[in-house]
Formats: structure tokens, sequence, C-alpha cells
């Protein structure tokens, strides 16, 4: 039995160690805002936070995350309660599809939570591995620097 | 008939189309209105105003039935009815519908006539009305060649009306209080004494009361939605993760299934070997599909884990196995017998060339296949049980779909119940619905259970039906610092026949997208002639954003940019000289004022570069400047300007636009399939990149609206980036490059 904890919430499992946390997250625990694109981690959909961390799910064996805490878009916020990194998202208008930016979304928070108000470079470093075939890249950009800001707000 | 079906005929048959004389088909057939697809499914205490307004007791339902896969067609869609029938924004629900007739699309078709936008004349305003009536008698209700908006302008407002018309009648019937007295607010009817009485109260009755034959609609001076910045519908749901897509869909003792299928394109499955894959953890089954196989098991992940365990005996490809073979095919299809089209053949090209005698430039150009890899892979959900098949899928072609499974299941359609989902992009992919006929075949062996079937990755890239390559010769002449002549032969093979081909619709005659973007720009140059050659089929290809003028604009602007600069002319004051048509015009200015246009070169490294294409009656002017850096080429910056008529949702617009730049540059950078053994030799996106974010210029966008014609923006930002990029190049390195992707030649920082 494996155990670690996703969103807070214990999660044991008995699946083979090799499954991939995407997989769980989707198929088993139903959290559908973390999406498959590639499977290589070439296009950054299933960005989780892992410890903090901004990981790719798919990459990441369960296996290895006994005890490990795990966090997805849906801890960000929810439609009603939507949290900084997301009002950015939607004050912003960033998504066209939408299918990439859960995953954007949790690249930025990651970025955000180490580098309270990074620059474009920044950005661009943290960012460039998550891929956005609809083009939204202006405005990803632009919601990360109006999250910053929204943060620092929230915090004072 | 219905009352609701009466104002399908009186108020929207002919709101989009103008009547014109002459017209082969039978008056009675095209004035026939399609059923309302809404009437079956009512419910008591439901009312179907017409085909869009569907009101129950917790209010209004504005059916958008074009597939939002990203565009943001529901939002705008639903913003036309929503201004008419006078609804609060928040309140706003929008659905996809059945599949139906009656939501034929008018501007599809017209889109493939060979008739310039800028052409107004007689026979070409003719060719479009009848265009139109084709779609109508056909009930193409397709979303795609960026229609959405010119379509849904008049008809959604005119349902919204409507419908707002006879809810009034309704109050005056309720209260007694004449319909000149009562207003509207919000959805509500309200009385001269402030009393609102909610649409849902009233829907009832209203559909009761005829429809009225006519209806007038707000000026724009008035409009409380249109042409102001919205708040996209789904804007909330795509920022928290809550919107759902296909590939999200979760029903009660649902399997979960994927499928390998021969990735040489169409060929043969001579057996395969599952006895690995059947012993695997969580398997179900591992069944025959049509090309192949798919895994049936109780994940996912599970699902491809066994299908990578299959080994399979593909049969030939039946096209030429690599891509230096399918070049060659290309370059030696210009001949009279492949000769598909010449619309353009103004002056005397060859007497012009044969004087020019030595000075004739001549060069060849390409550009490859290009994958449609929207981020969401293929996937279907499937239910066959009872006799009823129900389909969950994202599709642009809902109509297709029923009659694909009607084909397969020997269901009749009205036991088909197609559940349309928002897409995780498409740029045409779903134009196609090979994926969802294989949900539909494992369905039919899984025993009433729910099945949803996904593609990896892998699958989705080589299994893709692409843009295919095109070559170009072009010749030309300068004359006194000006061009004089310019020759353009394009070779392609045709996607209206292979795309028609699988939905078994024919497209008799020449292939307009051979040469859109290139016969058709508004050039006046003397001698100047585009000829199109349908090369033979090669592997099945199908339209990808901005379909024939995606290759074409790189083709035709790059050689027009050679020209010019042999003619040691301006580039932008060239085009400018050459354009003929005063909205194109505009464009071309305004992108010289926003980049502060003072010739290619800009000093320091940096350099820019201009590029022209109409497309779908959308002329696009964009500048991209570019710097030499030591990582590689740097792009800085874009200017775009486009004329559309009108905007009516800004934001969207805005972003349509930069996206449509985006993807044209990341592909001309660094995007290519290419052939090996009858396969794809990219399979994921570590060798199919596009653009990256650190790679994204800022980009500027400038919206023009002289024209008198609303125009979609979903394609034609694509077509000039590329070329502006190579001109842009050329202008850095003095390297002229004539193919794509650029990356083949420079790296890019």
């Amino acid at each position: 039995m494996i155990r670690f904890t996703v969103n807070g919430a214990q999660v044991e499992t008995d699946l083979e160690p090799e499954t991939p946390l995407l997989w769980v997250l989707r198929d088993t625990l139903k959290l559908t805002g973390t999406k498959y694109g590639c499977g290589i981690a070439q296009c950054g959909a299933c960005t989780v936070h892992l410890d903090g961390i901004a990981m790719r799910s798919c990459q990441m064996q369960i296996g290895d995350l006994e005890g490990a805490e795990v966090a997805t878009i849906e801890a960000q916020g929810t439609p009603e309660a939507p949290g900084p990194v997301q009002r950015a998202w939607i004050e912003h208008q960033v998504a066209q599809c939408g299918y990439c930016q859960s995953g954007q979304i949790m690249a930025a928070a990651a970025l955000l939570a180490e580098v309270p108000d990074p620059d474009d470079a920044q950005i661009d470093d943290a960012l460039s591995g998550n891929l956005c075939r609809c083009g939204t890249y202006p405005r990803i950009r632009a919601a990360v620097h109006r999250a910053a800001e929204l943060m620092r707000e929230d915090t004072q | 008939m219905s009352r609701a079906g009466k104002i399908a005929r009186r108020t929207f048959l002919f709101g989009t189309v103008a009547i014109a004389g002459g017209v082969a088909l039978g008056y009675y057939v095209v004035q026939h209105p399609h059923d309302n697809p809404l009437k079956p499914g009512l419910d008591p205490g439901e009312a179907a105003l017409n085909p869009y307004v569907l009101i129950d007791a917790d209010g209004v339902t504005i059916i958008t039935p074009r597939t939002d896969m990203g565009q943001g067609a529901h939002s705008v869609l639903a913003a036309m009815v929503a201004e008419e029938l006078d609804l609060a924004w928040s309140d706003i629900r929008v659905w996809d519908g059945p599949p139906g007739a009656a939501y034929y699309n008018a501007k599809v078709a017209a889109e493939a006539l060979p008739f310039s936008a800028t052409d107004d004349g007689f026979v070409a305003r003719n060719a479009r009305a009848f265009g139109g009536r084709v779609a109508k008698v056909l009930g193409l209700q397709i979303t795609g060649g960026s229609t959405t908006v010119p379509d849904g302008f008049d008809r959604m407002r005119m349902a919204g009306a409507a419908a707002r018309q006879m809810l009034i009648g309704a109050a005056e019937a309720e209260t007694g209080i004449s319909q000149a007295d009562l207003t509207t607010r919000d959805g509500h009817v309200v009385t001269p004494d402030g009393e609102a009485i909610a649409y849902a109260d009233l829907a009832v009755q209203a559909a009761k009361i005829a429809p009225p034959d006519e209806v007038a609609l707000k000026s724009p001076d008035d409009w409380r939605y249109l042409g102001q910045p919205m708040e996209r519908l789904d804007i909330v749901a795509k920022s928290t993760g809550t919107q759902g897509y296909g590939i999200d869909i979760d029903l009660p003792d649902m399997l979960y299934a994927t499928v390998r299928t021969n990735p040489r394109r169409g060929g043969v499955v001579r057996g395969y070997d599952a006895s690995k894959a059947e012993g695997m953890p969580g398997v179900q089954r591992v069944v025959p599909v049509t090309g192949g196989a798919g895994v049936i098991a109780d994940s996912t992940w599970r699902a491809m884990r066994a299908a990578q365990e299959i080994s399979f005996d593909w049969g030939e490809a039946p096209y030429p196995a690599d891509t230096a073979q399918m070049w060659a095919q290309l370059e030696a299809s210009f001949t009279e017998a492949l000769q598909d089209s010449r619309f353009r053949d103004d002056g005397d090209v060859d007497a012009a060339l044969e004087q020019a005698g030595g000075e004739v430039l001549e060069a060849q150009y390409r550009v490859p296949h290009l994958a449609h890899a929207p981020l969401e892979p293929m996937n279907a959900t499937a239910q066959l049980k009872d006799g009823r098949l129900d389909i969950w899928a994202s599709t642009q072609i809902p109509m297709y779909v029923v009659a694909t499974a009607t084909r397969l299941t020997g269901l009749k359609a009205e036991d088909i119940h197609l559940h349309n989902q928002y897409a995780g992009g498409s740029f045409g992919r779903r134009l196609e619905d090979d994926f969802i006929a294989e949900a539909i075949e494992l369905a039919m062996v899984a025993e009433g259970r729910p099945i949803k079937m996904t593609w990896t990755r892998e699958e989705d890239m080589s299994h893709d039906f692409p843009r295919p390559m095109a070559v170009s010769r072009a010749r030309g002449a300068v004359a006194d610092g000006k061009v004089a002549a310019f020759d353009l032969s394009l070779a392609t093979p045709s996607v209206a026949q292979s795309q028609g081909g699988r939905l078994n619709q024919p497209m008799p005659g020449p292939d307009v997208a051979i040469v859109a973007g290139a016969w058709d720009q508004p050039f006046a140059i003397p001698d100047y002639r585009v000829t199109g050659y349908r090369a033979q089929p090669m592997v099945p290809v199908s339209s990808w954003r901005s379909v024939g003028a995606s290759g074409n604009g790189f083709l035709h602007d790059c050689f027009l940019d050679e020209l010019i600069h042999a003619a040691g002319a301006d580039p932008l004051q060239e085009r400018l000289r050459l354009c003929d048509d005063p909205l194109s015009r505009g464009v071309l200015e305004a992108v010289g004022e926003m980049s502060g246009w003072s010739g290619p070169d800009m000093g320091d490294g940096r350099a820019r570069g201009v590029a022209f294409t109409l497309s779908f009656g959308v002329p696009a002017a964009e500048v991209v400047e570019v710097s030499q850096t030591n990582a590689g080429l740097r792009i800085d910056k874009v200017f775009v300007a486009v004329e559309v008529g009108r905007v009516l949702d800004p934001v969207n617009f805005d972003n349509q636009v930069k996206g449509g730049v985006i993807w044209g540059l990341g592909h001309a950078m660094n995007c290519e399939l290419t052939y090996k053994d009858g396969m794809t030799e990219q399979r994921n996106f570590d060798s199919y990149q596009g653009m990256r974010l650190y790679q994204a210029p800022s980009i500027e966008v400038r919206a023009l609206e002289n024209g008198e014609t609303i125009r979609g923006i979903g394609e034609p930002a694509v077509p000039p980036a590329a070329p502006a990029l190579a001109n842009a190049i050329f202008a850095a390195t003095g390297q002229r490059i004539r193919e794509l992707p650029l990356n083949r030649h420079v790296s890019f920082a």
C-alpha cells in the first residue's frame, strides 16, 4: 500500500508502483483539472506541486510518493473562491481552449511562491516547459505579473 | 408544423443570404425549413421559441451550435442572442444543442468558391448566395472557415429579437397591457408599473404566439454587449481546472480504452499478437477495430500500457513511403494534365517574361506537412445500450458523426445522441471523426457499458490528417524599380478531395484551397498569373488552421518580397503601390504606422519584414522585428493589422489574432511532419515543438472596421506570419530561406 496526500486528503492505493501520478489523479481520484497532453514531460499540462515544487505528474511514479504532499489545480481555489493566480488568469482572460491553463497556473504559483515579484525572464524560465498551442503566451506573462500584485494585496 | 418551425422559415432562412435570381435549385427545397431540433426533447413547461432559444423554469438557454474549440464561439454567439433578447450576462447559459440541419452554416460553402473576397461583382455575389443555399439544403452544420461570426451575426440576433417579441406578446396576453407599453430588462418583461415578469413565467404562453414576420434589430449604437469587452462564459471554469472537456467525461460503469491502428495511414493490419497485453493488470479485453486493435481496461493508463505490448503486422502505406519521394511526386505535378485552376491570369505573363529575357527571377519554394496536435489528444466516449447510442466527443461536424454512427451501428439517426463537448483545441482536427468511429466500434462490443477511448499523444501525432505539403515555382520580372510580372504555380494534394472522400461528400470542380491566399491577392501587377496543380493524393490530408492560405501566404508573399528587393523598392511602399483594394491598403498603412516603418534595416543587428495575405475575406498585414543574438535569432516584436468590418468581442478578438500569429510563427520556426517507411517521424512534442513562452514576442494588434462585411478572425492572422518572419530574416542576414521550417537554415534563440 502506498500512502500520500493530495490537496490535504490522505490517499492509499495498491496500484502498481510504476503508475504515473497523473492517472491516479484523473481516473482514480477524479481530479480531472490536471490534464494529459504528452506523457513525456514535454507539454506541462499535467503540472502539479510535489511538496511545493512544480512537477510533471505524468513522470511521477506513485511508488516514489510515499509520504509526499501533492497539490493540484483544485487546491488553488474554486469557481466561487478562486485563488490569486486564478483571479489574475480570469482578469486577463488568458484562456482560449484552456486545456494547458491548469498546468500554466500551477507552474506560475510555484514560481510566485519562490519569487514574489518575477521579471519577464524569470517567468519565461519557469513557464517555458508549459506548451500552449493556442498561443496565449502574451496574456500568461501579463497574468503572472498581475498574480504577483494580487498575492501582495492578499498578504497586506 | 409547429410555430417554432415557422420562425425558422420566416426569419432565419434568408437572414444571411441575399436572394439572387436564376439559381438552379427548386424554390421549394430551399424554402422548406428544417425542423426545430429542440422540439422532440421538450419536457412540459419547456418552450423552444426557435432553434436557438430554449426556456424552462430555470430561465433561458441559448443554443450555440458551433463547437467551442477555444476560439470563443459560444460566448460570441450567446452575446448576439442576449443582445436582442435582453438577458443579464450573468444569467446566460449555453448549450451546443443536438445535431440539427437547422443549424446549417451558410458561409462555409461560400468560402469554397473561386471569387476573391474583394470581388463584389454580380457573378461573385450570386455564387456566394448559391453557396449558402447549398449549405442549407445539405444541412451543413460545420464549425470552420472562420465563419462562426459572419454566419451567426444576423441569424442569432434575429433569434433573440424574435423570441423577445413573442415574450412581450405573451405578457400582453397575460396582463392585458398593450405591447407598446411593455419593455424588457435582464430576462424580464417589465410593465409600466415596474412589475417584472420573468421570461420563464411567460415561455409556455409565448410558444403559442405566431412568430413575427419581421423583427427590428437594435442599432449598434444601442448595443450593451456586442462590441464591448465581455467576460468569456467559460473563463472562470478554464481558470480553475473545472472546465469539462471530452477527455474528462466520467460515467457510471465506465471502462477506459485506447486504440492503436496502422501508422501508415490507410494501410491494413495483417494481424496482431495481443497475448501479452491480455494478461496485463486491469485489461478486460483486446478487440479488433478497423485498421488495428483496441484495449479495454479499468484505467486509461493500464489500457495505454497494455496497447504498447501488442505486436502488430502492419500493411504497407498506400502512398510514397518517405518524404523525399513525396517531394519528388509534387515536383512532377506541374503538368497540363494536373492543372486544377488558373483563376488569375492578368496581362500576358509569358510575353512579359520573354521580354525580360535573362532578367527573369526564378525560385522554387516549399512547405511541409504539419500536424494539428491540439493539446487535448483525440478522445471519445460511447455507450450502446438498449438500441440507443450515446456519444460524448468534441466535433466540428456533428451531422457527419451521426451519419458515421448510423453506418457503424445500423441504428436510426433518432437513436443516436451526440453530446458535443468543449474542445481542448482543434485547429481543424475535429473536422474528422475517425477517433469517434473507433470509440463507437469499442462500444459495440462493450455490452452496454460506456467506453472512454483516449489516444496517446503518439497515436494522435502519427494519425493526424495533416496540412499537406506544397511546392511552388515562381517566376517574375521587374522594370523601372517596380514589380512588373509575377507567375506563380502551386502544386499540392487536394484537401477537398481527401476530406470530401472521407465524408462521402463529393467536391466537384477546382479546389480553391490549392491556390487560396495566392490567386486572390489584391495586387495590380500588370502581368500576373496564379496556377494551381492538383498533385496525386499521398497521405490523407485535411483542413489546418487557415487551410490553403496557411502555406500559400509564405509561397506568394516571400517571392513578391524577392521581386521587390530585385526592383530596389521598399517592401512596404511597393506593396502599397501595387495594392488596388482600399481595405487592404488600410492594413498595410496601419502596420507601417504602428511599426514606425522606415525600411527593413533597423541597425544594431535588428531588422524587420512585412507580409500581407488576404484570406477568409480578411486583409491581414504583419511586421515582424528580429534581432541577431549570440544564442540565435530572436523575434522581438510583431505588429498586426486586420480588417474585419466590425469587432464584436474585443478581448477574444485580440486573443485570436495573437494566437494566430504565434501559431503561424511557431510552426514556421520549427515544425514539420516528415515520413519514413510510411510513418511520421515526429510522434510527440519533443520533436514537434511550436513556440514556447520564452520565444513569444510582444504583439501589437489593430483592428480596422472600415469594411461593410463582418468577418471571422480565427484564421486570417496565420498566413502572413511565416512570410513576415522569413522576410525579416532576409533583411537581417541576407539569407533568403525558401522552405519551412526555418530552423533548417537558422537557429532561433
